[in-house]
């Protein structure tokens, strides 16, 4: 089925060009048909990527290695589980799975609006068009999915890298892609807009479902690859400021300040400049992340390596660049603003701070991730910025962007008085003081940005808290309702309000556990033997005994050797608990390797031993010393050179005795085992940065849940019944 | 089958594609931009007045600077009305709260 999936992207591709150009001469020439039969291939488009799409995914789930991209990425021994995301592990999956993403969005956001933004959808049109036409071109002409394994079929694949088999990793990168797509649909409605000169707030109404669904999707994927980094990659941590970590997060910024900024425009026409300029940045930053993941431009564990891809990505983005600033300065009449900021105390100011704040922050990282590559053309030598660097610039960003994220909710729209700050500060700087107090009781006081940190975090909580009482307080004296009712009537009826100050009280949980984690935390690597102990922030943690197994896949195929410790932790007198950890060692596909060696020169994951706690996680990981192991690895290479040069053994014997063999040097090791390097971590509070990522989320999706059309109609109707009582007043 | 697969995915995107083009094209009911704008910005305009009463009750705004804030409101979405009654409205055009 291959030429079918070829065959299937060589149409996506035509009907890409067939789109742009039928959307173009239908919003020049005024032909409806047209624009109709343009918005219709977008939906042609995610019917082919679909197909393409289908038929990649049972070649990995049957393990057709007839096509090549199966075997370098999958094999039989790959859990069933593992063959299914296996897709997007690959450079040529991934960039089909971006496709499809972007024609199933565009899709949506142009069924949705097939109504409305006349003017401005047939331009957005051929924007989402243009840049799957790119995606397109990439999977056709440079990176085929569907090549053919040259020569004869191999029985076996290479497998699917083994640091990817991991749940989060089914799901990390979809989530990362569907935020990376989703924002290129307000990018494609604000070109369209700038070119219909159509600035009003109605396409910023269509598409701000997708912009916070985008936001929504990108942070899921951020978490979740955080989280696969604490508990699969064996370095106790969970942001490493890695290029490609960075790459992800730069849109996710510029997109939380376009989410608050927008609204100033929705209600006050103003920032209607800065709006459009954040949300085309955003589209471009989305674009730079794909870029960075795929060019191999700068070194980064989550990169595909070097690729062919970079001068491609680079003209594209060139082109957003100079076209986003091309319409912007010739749209400058159009962009004014109708109105002018009432008052520096009001949340329209607190609101603009927060859009410097998150931009600055933005500007912090661009800089300190592309800098290797300034320096290295300013130098001729590459420097790295490093995390100190990056702690160093961001914390105090964060701090203020969390302070701000307390006093938001506190500031009345358009003015506040000094007796309403007065009254609305009060109670949450209370809440504040006691949680500065509690703090530096438990010893916080010896780093000072993790107190201020808390306190500001305290300040947050307390706000909200207190917006959630007077507002239900509110409801139930003007609806005469039950606590519980007059809650859930609050938050059902502004979403949006009530969503939002969750997402607030998430990320101050968040950054909580990341302040608190990353002061406190104490860390040691030590060799031990079994027995042997050693103290880590007050535990004591035990080598109790080392572990070791051959692992066959469910087909009996060899799959991996497992070499790990069970730990016991106690602390105190208190009841100890049993941490096992491993370190799995995957066989080399490379063919100078011995049959023994392959199996201890190819790739290995930890699998850390964990126990979380709201207090704190006690985390551990083992680095095996398989030296002792090197001359009976060895011996084994050369017996199975001899017996395959005489021809002694047939294919069948050769495996049993080759798992005979694995058996003995698995058991050995743990007969007799050498002295073993752990990394072992007590850190607090981490537990409440996963929390805190949950609350985020689960704020989000009740600000992006859309409310019943009963619902809006019967408020909109009591508004319009209200302001038409005004109106016969005035008249 | 893998030509059979490609020839049914090559007539179906063709039939989509070329559907509005072939018969007269009946254009759905569509709303004036005008009209979406007026739209857009009478739901905002509501949206402003609920969150300026919520801020009042939640204690933001005093009584007199929320009268204030309300008035000015309100004077504005009656203008927005005035103006949307001047124009015809769709009957697909429903109010969004």
């Amino acid at each position: 089925m291959a030429v079918a999936g070829k065959a299937c992207l060589i149409l996506a591709l035509a009907v890409c060009v067939y789109g742009i150009g039928a959307s173009l001469y239908g919003v020049r020439s005024g032909r409806r048909d047209w624009v109709a039969s343009g918005r219709r291939a977008v939906y042609a488009l995610a019917g082919t990527a679909a197909v393409a799409f289908a038929i990649l995914q049972a070649a990995f789930l049957r393990s057709d290695f007839a096509f090549a991209l199966v075997t370098s990425h999958s094999s039989t021994t790959t859990p069933t589980f593992y063959r299914a995301t296996a897709v997007w592990s690959s450079q040529e999956g991934s960039l089909l799975l971006w496709l499809l993403l972007l024609s199933l969005w565009s899709s949506l956001i142009l069924f949705i609006t097939r109504r409305r933004l006349r003017e401005v959808a047939p331009y957005a049109t051929a924007v989402l068009l243009g840049l799957a036409a790119f995606f397109a071109c990439l999977l056709v002409f440079l990176e085929s999915p569907f090549d053919q394994t040259i020569g004869p079929v191999p029985a076996e694949g290479a497998g699917l890298n083994p640091l990817l088999r991991h749940p989060s990793m089914m799901i990390h990168p979809p989530m990362l892609y569907s935020g990376y797509t989703l924002f290129a649909v307000p990018f494609a409605f604000a070109v369209g807009a700038l070119v219909a000169r159509r600035l009003n707030a109605d396409w910023i109404r269509s598409t701000r479902p997708f912009t916070l669904t985008a936001w929504f999707f990108l942070g899921v994927g951020i978490v979740l690859g955080a989280r696969w980094s604490y508990s699969e990659l064996g370095w106790g941590g969970y942001w490493a400021w890695d290029p490609v970590e960075n790459a992800s997060l730069m849109p996710w910024l510029t997109g939380t300040a376009f989410l608050h900024s927008v609204m100033i425009q929705e209600k006050r026409g103003m920032l209607k400049v800065w709006n459009v300029s954040l949300v085309l940045a955003t589209g471009v930053l989305a674009i730079l992340g794909t870029f960075l993941v795929r060019s191999g431009i700068l070194e980064s564990i989550h990169a595909f390596g070097a690729s062919t891809l970079g001068v491609p990505f680079l003209v594209l983005i060139a082109t957003m660049i100079a076209g986003s600033i091309y319409l912007v300065a010739t749209r400058a009449r159009e962009l004014r603003s109708e109105h002018r900021l009432d008052s520096l105390f009001s949340r329209e100011a607190a609101f603009l701070l927060n859009n410097l704040v998150l931009v600055l922050m933005c500007a912090v990282i661009f800089w300190g991730t592309f800098f290797p590559l300034i320096s290295e053309a300013l130098t001729g030598r590459r420097h790295s910025f490093g995390p100190p660097m990056f702690d160093r610039l961001t914390v105090p960003l964060a701090l203020v962007l969390v302070l701000l994220s307390g006093i938001g909710p506190l500031i009345a729209w358009r003015r506040a008085t000094a007796a309403s700050l007065r009254r609305n500060f009060l109670a949450p700087i209370a809440v504040a003081g006691a949680v500065a107090a509690i703090a530096l009781a438990l010893g916080a006081g010896s780093q000072p940005d993790a107190l201020i940190m808390f306190t500001f975090a305290g300040f947050v909580v307390g706000a909200v808290s207190q917006e959630l009482v007077r507002g239900v307080r509110a409801r139930r004296v003007m609806a005469r309702e039950p606590l519980p009712l007059a809650l859930v009537s609050l938050v059902r009826r502004n979403r949006r309000r009530y969503g939002g100050y969750l997402v607030h009280t998430g990320m101050a949980l968040l950054f909580v556990g990341i302040a608190a984690s990353s002061s406190f935390a104490d860390e040691r690597d030590v060799e031990l033997v079994p027995g042997q102990t050693a103290l880590v922030g007050g535990y004591t943690i035990e080598y109790v005994e080392p572990t070791s197994e051959l692992v066959a896949a469910s087909n009996g195929r060899l799959e991996r050797i497992d070499f790990g410790a069970v730990l016991r932790v106690t602390r105190g007198g208190g009841e100890p608990t049993i941490l096992r950890t491993t370190r799995s060692f995957f066989p080399s596909s490379a063919p100078m390797l011995g049959p023994v060696s392959r199996f201890f020169e190819g790739e290995a994951t930890s699998e850390v031993g964990l126990r979380a706690g709201l207090r704190r996680d006690v985390w551990a990981s083992i680095a095996p010393d398989t030296r002792r192991l090197a001359p009976r690895v060895k011996e084994g290479d050369k017996v199975f050179a001899q017996a395959d040069d005489s021809g002694a053994l047939t294919a069948d014997e050769r495996d049993a005795f080759l798992a005979e063999a694995l058996r003995g040097l698995v058991r050995s090791y743990a007969d007799d085992p050498p002295p073993a390097t752990f990394r072992l971590l007590v850190s607090p509070m981490v537990t409440w940065i996963w929390i805190g990522a949950l609350v985020v989320f689960l704020g989000g999706l009740i600000a992006l849940w859309p409310s019943p059309r009963t619902v809006g109609r019967r408020v909109s109707a009591a508004y319009a019944a209200r302001v038409g009582r005004e109106a016969r007043v005035h008249a | 089958m893998e030509y059979v697969v490609i020839f049914v995915v090559l007539a179906l995107v063709v039939l989509l594609v070329s559907g509005p083009l072939r018969s007269r094209y009946a254009d759905e009911a569509a709303e004036s931009a005008e009209h979406a704008e007026l739209t857009a910005a009478r739901d905002a305009k509501y949206r402003e007045i609920r969150d300026a009463e919520l801020d009042f009750r939640t204690g933001k705004l005093s009584e007199a600077d929320w009268r204030t804030i309300d008035r000015g409101l309100r004077a504005e979405a009656i203008e927005i009305l005035r103006r949307l009654d001047e124009l015809d409205p769709p009957a697909s055009a429903d109010a969004e709260g």
